[in-house]
C-alpha cells in the first residue's frame, strides 16, 4: 500500500435529512466523517434511531447523502445517478442484511450465482465453482440445493454471506448480520466473517448493537444521535 | 444468444412461478381473450369468403362493354361561350366491343385475370305452344363462361353442352314452358326466329334469373341479337376479386370501353362486408385492451407483493433497467404462452363449430379455418399487448427506492 494510496471509503461532513421541505423534516446525520482503510473489521455500534442503518445505506449507496462528501477510492460518489451508484455498487461493495434477504424462489447456489448473472448475463464454470467453492466454505456443502425457506436462519445467514463474498468485493457491509440468530447461530456467523476477512482481506464494516460482538472487532465507531461519539481501534479478536 | 436477457429471463421466469395461483389465472385470461379474438376472425373471414363466393361465382368480377351511344353537339362551342342545349337521349342499341377477338388475349395475358369470356345479351321471346315468355337471352362459349360462374356446378338436370340448335334454360322458365331436357322452344327476337333444344336446366339461385335465362352458343346469339361476328360485352373473372377496383381503373384508362365491377352490382353486399369486418375490428381491438389490462392489474399487484426481492435485487447490483426487463418480459412471456394456449382453444372450437352446426342438410354451413398466418399475427399481437401492459409496473419496479424496500 503506498502512502498515496486514497482510503476505501472517505466520509467528510456527511449529513443526511428527510423529508426536505415538509413539516415533518428531520436530520438523521449531523457531519459524520471517517474513512475505512483495505482490510480493516469496523465494528459500528449505537443506541437504535442514532442513525446506523442510515449511514450504512449511505456507504452502500442505497441512499443519497444530503450534505458532505462521500469518496470511494478517491471518486466523489454522493453525486452519481442511479446508473452510476449501481456500477459503483456492484464493483465496491457486498451486502450482508439482518432478515438473510435471500430471494425465497431461488436456491442457495442460485443466490450465491446472482450477481455474477446480474452482471454478466451468464454464470462461467469458474464462477460456478467458486460459488459452491463459498458454500462449501460456510458449511453448506450438503443444502446448496435447498431453498431458502428449508434452511434454518443461521444457514440463510451463512448463503447471504456467501453470496456477498463470491465476486470478492472490497467491502462487506452488514446490517445486523447476528440480529435475528441464536447465541451460537450468532457466534458462527460472526467467526464465519472473521474467517472470510482473514483469508481474502475483505474490510468489513458491520453494525451491530451487541457489545459482545463489537469487543471482537478490530475497530469501533460509536454513533449518537447521528453524530460520532466515539472512534477506538483495539486488538479485536478472532 | 444463449445469454440475451439471461438474468432478466430467470428471474421473471422465478416470479411468475412462484406467484403460482395469479400466473395460471392471467394465462388463462389471455387465453380466453386470444381464443375469441381467434375465433371470431376465422368465422367472420369464413363467412365473407363463403358469402363472397356464393354471390361471386355466378357473376363476373369485371365487365367490360362498348360505351353508351350519346348526343354528339353539332358544333363545337366557342371557349367563350355557353352552350345550353336541350336533346332527346340516343336510343341504345346493340353495338359490339370492336376487335374483341384481338383482346381476349390481351386480357388474359393480365396477371390478375383468371378467366375472360365473350358475351352476346339481348332480350327476346321464348315460345312453345301458347306460352310466351319473356327472356334474358345470353350467347356464351360454355367452356369460358364456365370459368366466369362455374355453370356446370348449377345444372339441376341433363348436361351441360352448346352444340349448335342447342341451349340452357333457367329451372323456373322450363316450368313455365312446360320444358323437359330434350324439348325443343322457339326463341324470338325482333324479326329473327330460331328453335333450340334444351340440355340442362340450370338453378342460378336467384329465382328471377331462374325465369329468364336462356344460353346459347355465341354465334346463335350474334345472329339472334343481330351483331354478326360482335360480343356486347367480355366478362372477367380475377384472382383476388378485391382487385377489381384497380384493375377497372387501368383498364378504363387503356381501353375506350364502359367498365364496371361487382362491387357497382352488389353494393349492398359491399356495405354489409365493411359493417362486419369494423364491428369484428371493434370486438378484437375491445378484447385486446380487456387483456392488457388484466396482464397490467396482475403485474401492478406483482410489483407490490415483490418489493422486497426487487430490493435484495437492486442491493446486490441490479440496474434499474434490469429490473424493468424482468417485469416487461413477465408481460411477454404471459403474452405469449397465454397465446398459444388461446390459439389451441380456438382451434378447437372451430373444430367444434364444423362438426355440430350444421345447414338442413347436414353438410357443416361453411368451412372455417385459422390461417397460420392469422394465428400467428393475432399471437404476436397479444404478446405485444403483454408487453406493453408491463411497461407501467416495469417503471414502478425499476423506480423502488432499494433502501426502502429492503427495510419492508
Amino acid at each position: 500500500m503506498t502512502a498515496t494510496r486514497p482510503p476505501l471509503i472517505e466520509l467528510a461532513g456527511v449529513g443526511k435529512r428527510y423529508n426536505v421541505g415538509l413539516p415533518n423534516e428531520t436530520e438523521v446525520l449531523h457531519g459524520v466523517s471517517f474513512a475505512v482503510e483495505r482490510g480493516e473489521f469496523v465494528a459500528l455500534i449505537g443506541p437504535s434511531g442514532s442513525g446506523k442503518s442510515t449511514l450504512l445505506n449511505i456507504v452502500g449507496l442505497l441512499e443519497r447523502l444530503t450534505a458532505g462528501s462521500y469518496r470511494i477510492e478517491g471518486a466523489e460518489a454522493g453525486r452519481l445517478d442511479d446508473a452510476g451508484l449501481t456500477l459503483r455498487r456492484r464493483a465496491v461493495f457486498g451486502f450482508v442484511f439482518q432478515f438473510h434477504h435471500l430471494l425465497p424462489a431461488f436456491s442457495a447456489l442460485e443466490n450465491v450465482t446472482l450477481p455474477a448473472l446480474m452482471r454478466e448475463a451468464r454464470v462461467s464454470a469458474a464462477q460456478h465453482e467458486r460459488a459452491r467453492a463459498m458454500l462449501t466454505a460456510v458449511g453448506l456443502g450438503q443444502d446448496m440445493h435447498k431453498r431458502p425457506g428449508e434452511l434454518s436462519g443461521g444457514m440463510q445467514q451463512r448463503v447471504a454471506i456467501a453470496r456477498a463474498l463470491v465476486l470478492e468485493p472490497p467491502l462487506v457491509l452488514a446490517d445486523e448480520p447476528t440480529g435475528n440468530l441464536d447465541r451460537a447461530s450468532s457466534d458462527e456467523v460472526f467467526s464465519l466473517m472473521r474467517q472470510m476477512h482473514a483469508d481474502l482481506n475483505t474490510s468489513f464494516l458491520i453494525v451491530t448493537h451487541d457489545p459482545r460482538l463489537a469487543a471482537r472487532c478490530d475497530r469501533v465507531i460509536e454513533l449518537v444521535d447521528g453524530r460520532i461519539e466515539s472512534d477506538r481501534r483495539g486488538g479485536g479478536t478472532a | 444468444m444463449l445469454d440475451w436477457l439471461a438474468f432478466e429471463r430467470r428471474v421473471a421466469i422465478r416470479f411468475l412461478r412462484e406467484g403460482r395461483m395469479q400466473t395460471v389465472l392471467i394465462i388463462v385470461g389471455v387465453a380466453a381473450g386470444v381464443a375469441v379474438v381467434a375465433y371470431i376472425s376465422a368465422l367472420i373471414t369464413g363467412l365473407q369468403r363463403n358469402t363472397l363466393e356464393k354471390t361471386l361465382g355466378a357473376q363476373a368480377h369485371v365487365t367490360l362493354s362498348a360505351r353508351d351511344d350519346v348526343v354528339l353537339p353539332a358544333r363545337v362551342p366557342d371557349a367563350d361561350s355557353t352552350a345550353l342545349v336541350h336533346t332527346q337521349p340516343r336510343v341504345q342499341r346493340p353495338r359490339s366491343i370492336a376487335n374483341w377477338q384481338a383482346l381476349v388475349p390481351v386480357l388474359e395475358a393480365m396477371p390478375a385475370v383468371a378467366a375472360v369470356s365473350p358475351m352476346v345479351s339481348g332480350a327476346g321471346l321464348a315460345q312453345r305452344g301458347e306460352a310466351s315468355k319473356s327472356i334474358a337471352l345470353m350467347g356464351v362459349d360454355l367452356e369460358r363462361y364456365d370459368r366466369i360462374v362455374h355453370l356446370r356446378t348449377k345444372v339441376v338436370q341433363g348436361e351441360a353442352r352448346l352444340g349448335p340448335g342447342e341451349g340452357i334454360i333457367g329451372r323456373e322458365l322450363a316450368d313455365d314452358l312446360g320444358v323437359r331436357v330434350g324439348d325443343r322452344i322457339a326463341i324470338v327476337t325482333g324479326t329473327i326466329g330460331d328453335s333450340l333444344r334444351v340440355t340442362a336446366l340450370v338453378d342460378l339461385g336467384v329465382r328471377e334469373l331462374n325465369r329468364r335465362t336462356v344460353i346459347v352458343p355465341l354465334r346463335a346469339a350474334q345472329s339472334l341479337v343481330g351483331l354478326p361476328g360482335g360480343a356486347s360485352g367480355l366478362d372477367l373473372a380475377l384472382f383476388d376479386v378485391w382487385a377489381a377496383q384497380r384493375l377497372a381503373a387501368d383498364l378504363a384508362r387503356q381501353f375506350p370501353y364502359k367498365v364496371e365491377i361487382w362491387q357497382e352490382a352488389n353494393s349492398q353486399l359491399v356495405s354489409a362486408l365493411n359493417a362486419q369486418s369494423v364491428s369484428t375490428a371493434l370486438i378484437r381491438g375491445v378484447v385486446m385492451v380487456v387483456v392488457a389490462l388484466g396482464i397490467a392489474s396482475v403485474l401492478v399487484v406483482s410489483v407490490v407483493q415483490k418489493q422486497r426481492e426487487i430490493g435484495i435485487l437492486r442491493a446486490i447490483g441490479a440496474t434499474q433497467g434490469q429490473m424493468r426487463r424482468v417485469f416487461l418480459l413477465q408481460g411477454a412471456i404471459v403474452g405469449a404462452l397465454g397465446s398459444a394456449l388461446g390459439v389451441l382453444l380456438a382451434v378447437g372450437l372451430i373444430k367444434a363449430f364444423t362438426t355440430f352446426v350444421r345447414g338442413s342438410d347436414g353438410l357443416p354451413l361453411f368451412a372455417i379455418t385459422l390461417a397460420p398466418g392469422l394465428a400467428l399475427s393475432i399471437a404476436g399481437i397479444a404478446t405485444l399487448c403483454g408487453v406493453l401492459a408491463a411497461v407501467a409496473p416495469a417503471r414502478r419496479a425499476a423506480a423502488l427506492d432499494p433502501a426502502q424496500a429492503i427495510r419492508l
